[in-house]
C-alpha cells in the first residue's frame, strides 16, 4: 500500500509560518491565564453614532445586562479601554475622528462592527454621497454583527464570540535575541 | 383667516404680485429685490402677524433655483407660502431674513451648503453639513459624484 | 525676590480659551461638536458644528419610490419612528385623496402615543444621568422595555418599525392587543410614584434646574422652536390641537403649557405629557373598532403634479414633510422639517453667561437627537 506522502492541501502555508515557534511553548500556560483574564474584563468605549446606540444602551440596562460577562465599566476616554463597539453609520466627516480614537487606544485592542451600517453601509449603501461603506475601510474589524438594529441578544452573542477569539490567540510572544553583527 | 380669505387679502394688498395656491397653503410669488420689505410687512401687519418661520428651503427646477419660505402665525394659526425665483445658477445671491426671524440662521447655512445660494446680511455663513473642502453642491440636479453607487 | 508683591486675583491676566466638546462624548445625545469659548468656567460663546452623521437622506429620496422612502424616515429621529412614518404616509394619502379605515386610524394613534411614552422614558433616564444620578437610567429603560415587548409582538421590530404605511398599517394586531396594553398601562401608572420620589421631589435636582436656562417667549417664537421647548415658554403650538389629523379632533386631552421658561418648566411639561398620553390611550381602548386594517392602494404610487405639506407632532416638536411631485413615481424633492434642527438654536441663548455644567443640563432638557438635525 502506497501512502501518499506528497498530499499537500493547496493553501499558502507561508502565511502561518513564524520564526518564534521554537520558544513559544514555554508560555502556553501563561497564555491561557492571560487570555482568560483579558477576555473576561473587556472595557468598551462609549461610541454610538445613531440608532444602534439605543440598542447598545438597552444592552447596558437591567433587562439584557452585559456586566455579567465582564463588560461592566464603560469608559469615556479611549486611553482607558480596550474594545471599541462601532454602533451606527460612519460618514466621510466622522471617519478621521474614528481613526484618531482607534490610534489612541493601547494594545491589545479589539473592534466590533455593530449593525448593518457599520458592516457595509447598510440601508445607505445605494444613492448616498456621504456614507463610508463599511467601517473596515477605516480600521481593522474583529467581529461583525448584522441587523438593523441588531437585538441586544445578538450584540451579546457577538461579544461572546470575541471572547472566544481572544482565548484562542497568543497573548505573549518571546522574541529571539538578535545576533550582534560582527563589525 | 382661512385659506380663501387669506388669498383675497393678499390679492388686495399686493396687486402687482402673483397669488396662486398649492394643495395646503396660498402661494405668493415675490421678486428678488422685494423680499425684505414684503416679508416685513407680512410679519408686522395686524391682520396677518406671521411671526413663525417654520420652514425655509430651496428647490432646483431646471433652469431656475427657487427659494421657498413657509410662514405661520401663533396668533391666528394660519399659514402662507412665499416663493422667490432666482434666475442665475452660477452665483445666486439673495437677502437674508435673519433680521426678521432668527431661525433663518441655521436654515440658510444648510441651503448654502446644499445649493450654493449666498445670503447677504447673514452673520456667519459656513458649510455646516459637509466638510469645508467638498466640491460641488449635492442637492442640485447636475451634481456629479463618482462615488455614488446607484441601483 | 522676597520683597516683590504678589498680584491679587483681580490683577492677574486671564484669557478666554476655546474648548471642544467633541463629537464623541458620553452624554447620550449623539455626534454633535460644540465649540465653547470659556472664561474660567463661565461660557461666553457657543458654536455648534454639525454634519458628523449627515447621510444625505434628502438626496436619496429623489431616487426612491414613495413606499421605499418610509424606511428612511424611521432612521431620522429613531425615538419617534412610528410618528415619522405616520407623517410620510399621511402626506401621500392626502395627496391621493385616500380615506383610511377607522380601525387603522385608532391603531395608528395608539402606536404613536406608546412611542411618545418610550421616548419620554428614555429622555427621563438620560436627563437624570446627565445631571449626575445613575439609577433613573435603569428605571427608565425598565419601563421602556415593557412597551417595546408590545411593539415587537405586533410589528416585528423594537426600534425602526416601518409599520404605518400609505393605505393603513402593514398587518393586523394580535387578538390580545387590547388586554396587553391595558395591563401595561396599569403597571406604568403604578411606577409613577417612584419617579416623583427619586427625581421630581429631589432637592438637588430642583436647585440645579430651577431658574437655569431661561428662554423667553419671543425668542422661542423667533427661533421657530416647537414641542415641549416652546410649550414651556408659553407658546401654544401643539399640532394635535391646531391641525389635527387621523382622529385627534374627537379625543379629549389637554395641551400642556407652562410659563416658567427654564429647565424645570421643560421637565414638568414632559412629565405631564406622559400622563396625557396614557389618558389618550385609555379613551381609545374602550371603543376599539373592528373592520379592515388597510384600504386597497395601487402597487406603484404616482402623485399628481404639485406641492404637499403634512405636519405631525413628534416627541420633540413639529415634524413637517414637504413633497414636490412632478407626476412620476419618484418625488422631485422631499424636504423634512425636523424639530431638533430648530431647537438647536435654543442652546446658545439659554447658556451664555452660565457655567459649563449648566450647558449639559440645558442640552438634556432641550432633548436633541442628532441624526434628526443632520438627516
Amino acid at each position: 500500500m502506497d501512502v501518499k506522502k506528497d498530499f499537500i492541501p493547496e493553501f499558502e502555508a507561508e502565511a502561518y509560518k513564524d520564526d518564534m515557534g521554537k520558544t513559544s511553548f514555554i508560555v502556553t500556560s501563561i497564555d491561557v491565564v492571560a487570555n482568560w483574564g483579558r477576555s473576561n474584563s473587556l472595557w468598551p468605549l462609549s461610541f454610538g453614532t445613531s440608532c444602534c446606540a439605543i440598542e447598545l444602551m438597552s444592552t447596558v440596562s437591567a433587562k439584557y445586562d452585559w456586566s455579567r460577562f465582564g463588560f461592566e465599566v464603560m469608559r469615556a476616554s479611549p486611553r482607558q479601554c480596550d474594545l471599541i463597539i462601532v454602533a451606527g453609520t460612519i460618514t466621510h466627516k466622522m471617519a478621521p475622528v474614528l481613526k484618531r480614537l482607534y490610534d489612541q487606544m493601547p494594545e491589545p485592542r479589539y473592534v466590533i462592527a455593530m449593525g448593518a451600517c457599520a458592516v457595509s453601509g447598510g440601508p445607505f449603501y445605494y444613492n448616498s454621497y456621504a456614507v463610508v461603506r463599511g467601517v473596515d475601510n477605516v480600521i481593522p474589524v474583529d467581529v461583525y454583527i448584522p441587523g438593523c438594529p441588531p437585538r441586544p441578544e445578538a450584540l451579546i452573542h457577538g461579544m461572546l464570540t470575541l471572547q472566544e477569539k481572544i482565548r484562542k490567540s497568543k497573548a505573549y510572544v518571546i522574541e529571539k535575541p538578535k545576533k550582534k553583527e560582527k563589525q | 383667516m382661512t385659506k380663501k380669505e387669506l388669498k383675497q387679502y393678499l390679492e388686495v394688498t399686493y396687486p402687482n404680485l402673483e397669488v396662486k395656491e398649492t394643495f395646503n397653503f396660498p402661494l405668493l410669488l415675490v421678486n428678488k429685490e422685494d423680499v425684505i420689505p414684503v416679508l416685513k410687512q407680512l410679519k408686522d401687519a395686524p391682520e396677518t402677524r406671521f411671526n413663525f418661520l417654520f420652514c425655509e428651503t430651496a428647490v432646483d427646477q431646471n433652469p431656475n433655483l427657487e427659494m421657498i419660505y413657509h410662514l405661520s402665525s401663533t396668533y391666528y394659526h394660519h399659514d402662507l407660502e412665499v416663493k422667490v425665483i432666482l434666475e442665475e445658477r452660477e452665483n445666486p445671491i439673495i437677502d437674508s431674513v435673519y433680521s426678521l426671524w432668527e431661525a433663518a440662521d441655521l436654515y440658510e447655512d444648510e441651503i448654502y451648503d446644499m445649493f450654493g445660494i449666498r445670503f447677504k446680511g447673514h452673520p456667519n455663513l459656513r458649510r455646516i453639513m459637509l466638510t469645508d473642502e467638498w466640491n460641488g453642491f449635492p442637492l442640485r440636479k447636475d451634481y456629479q459624484d463618482d462615488k455614488i453607487i446607484s441601483l | 525676590m522676597e520683597n516683590q508683591p504678589i498680584p491679587s486675583p483681580t490683577e492677574l491676566r486671564t484669557e478666554e480659551f476655546v474648548v471642544n466638546i467633541g463629537p464623541q462624548h458620553p452624554a447620550t445625545h449623539g455626534v454633535l461638536r460644540i465649540e465653547a469659548t470659556l472664561d474660567g468656567e463661565t461660557v461666553k460663546n457657543i458654536l455648534p458644528h454639525l454634519g458628523y452623521i449627515h447621510r444625505g437622506i434628502e438626496k436619496m429620496t429623489e431616487s426612491m419610490l414613495f413606499k421605499q422612502s418610509i424606511y428612511l424616515t424611521s432612521r431620522m429621529d429613531y425615538l419617534s419612528a412610528h410618528i415619522n412614518n405616520h407623517a410620510c404616509s399621511l402626506a401621500v394619502e392626502n395627496a391621493l385623496g385616500i380615506e383610511v379605515p377607522a380601525r387603522a386610524k385608532v391603531i395608528r394613534i395608539i402606536m404613536d402615543e406608546l412611542q411618545r411614552l418610550t421616548s419620554h422614558e428614555l429622555w427621563w433616564g438620560s436627563c437624570a444621568m446627565d445631571i449626575g444620578a445613575v439609577t433613573p437610567f435603569f428605571l427608565g429603560f425598565r419601563d421602556r422595555e415593557r412597551i417595546l415587548e408590545i411593539f415587537e409582538a405586533n410589528t416585528g421590530n423594537r426600534l425602526t418599525m416601518n409599520y404605518i404605511t400609505p393605505g393603513g398599517i402593514m398587518r393586523d394586531v394580535l387578538p390580545t392587543f387590547v388586554t396587553d396594553v391595558k395591563e401595561l398601562l396599569k403597571k406604568i401608572k403604578g411606577y409613577r410614584h417612584e419617579y416623583d420620589q427619586l427625581i421630581t421631589g429631589n432637592f438637588i435636582f430642583q436647585h440645579r434646574t430651577q431658574g437655569v436656562g431661561y428662554l423667553s417667549k419671543e425668542q422661542a417664537i423667533s427661533l421657530a422652536c416647537s414641542g415641549p421647548v416652546a410649550r414651556a415658554s408659553g407658546v401654544s403650538c401643539d399640532v394635535r390641537k391646531h391641525y389635527p389629523y387621523d382622529g385627534y379632533e374627537k379625543l379629549d386631552f389637554q395641551e400642556v403649557i407652562d410659563y416658567g421658561c427654564d429647565n424645570w418648566a421643560r421637565y414638568v411639561v414632559r412629565m405631564e405629557e406622559m400622563k396625557q398620553s396614557i389618558h389618550i390611550i385609555e379613551q381609545l381602548l374602550d371603543n376599539f373598532p373592528t373592520g379592515d386594517y388597510r384600504t386597497k392602494i395601487k402597487g406603484v404610487i404616482k402623485l399628481p403634479l404639485g406641492e404637499y405639506y403634512q405636519r405631525v407632532e413628534t416627541a420633540r416638536g413639529e415634524l413637517g414633510v414637504y413633497i414636490v411631485a412632478d407626476g412620476s413615481n419618484k418625488p422631485y424633492r422631499m424636504k423634512f422639517r425636523t424639530p431638533s434642527f430648530s431647537n438647536l438654536g435654543a442652546v446658545k441663548p439659554t447658556t451664555v453667561g452660565l457655567k459649563i455644567a449648566d450647558l449639559m443640563a440645558n442640552m438634556s432638557t432641550i432633548d436633541l437627537v442628532v441624526p434628526d438635525i443632520d438627516r
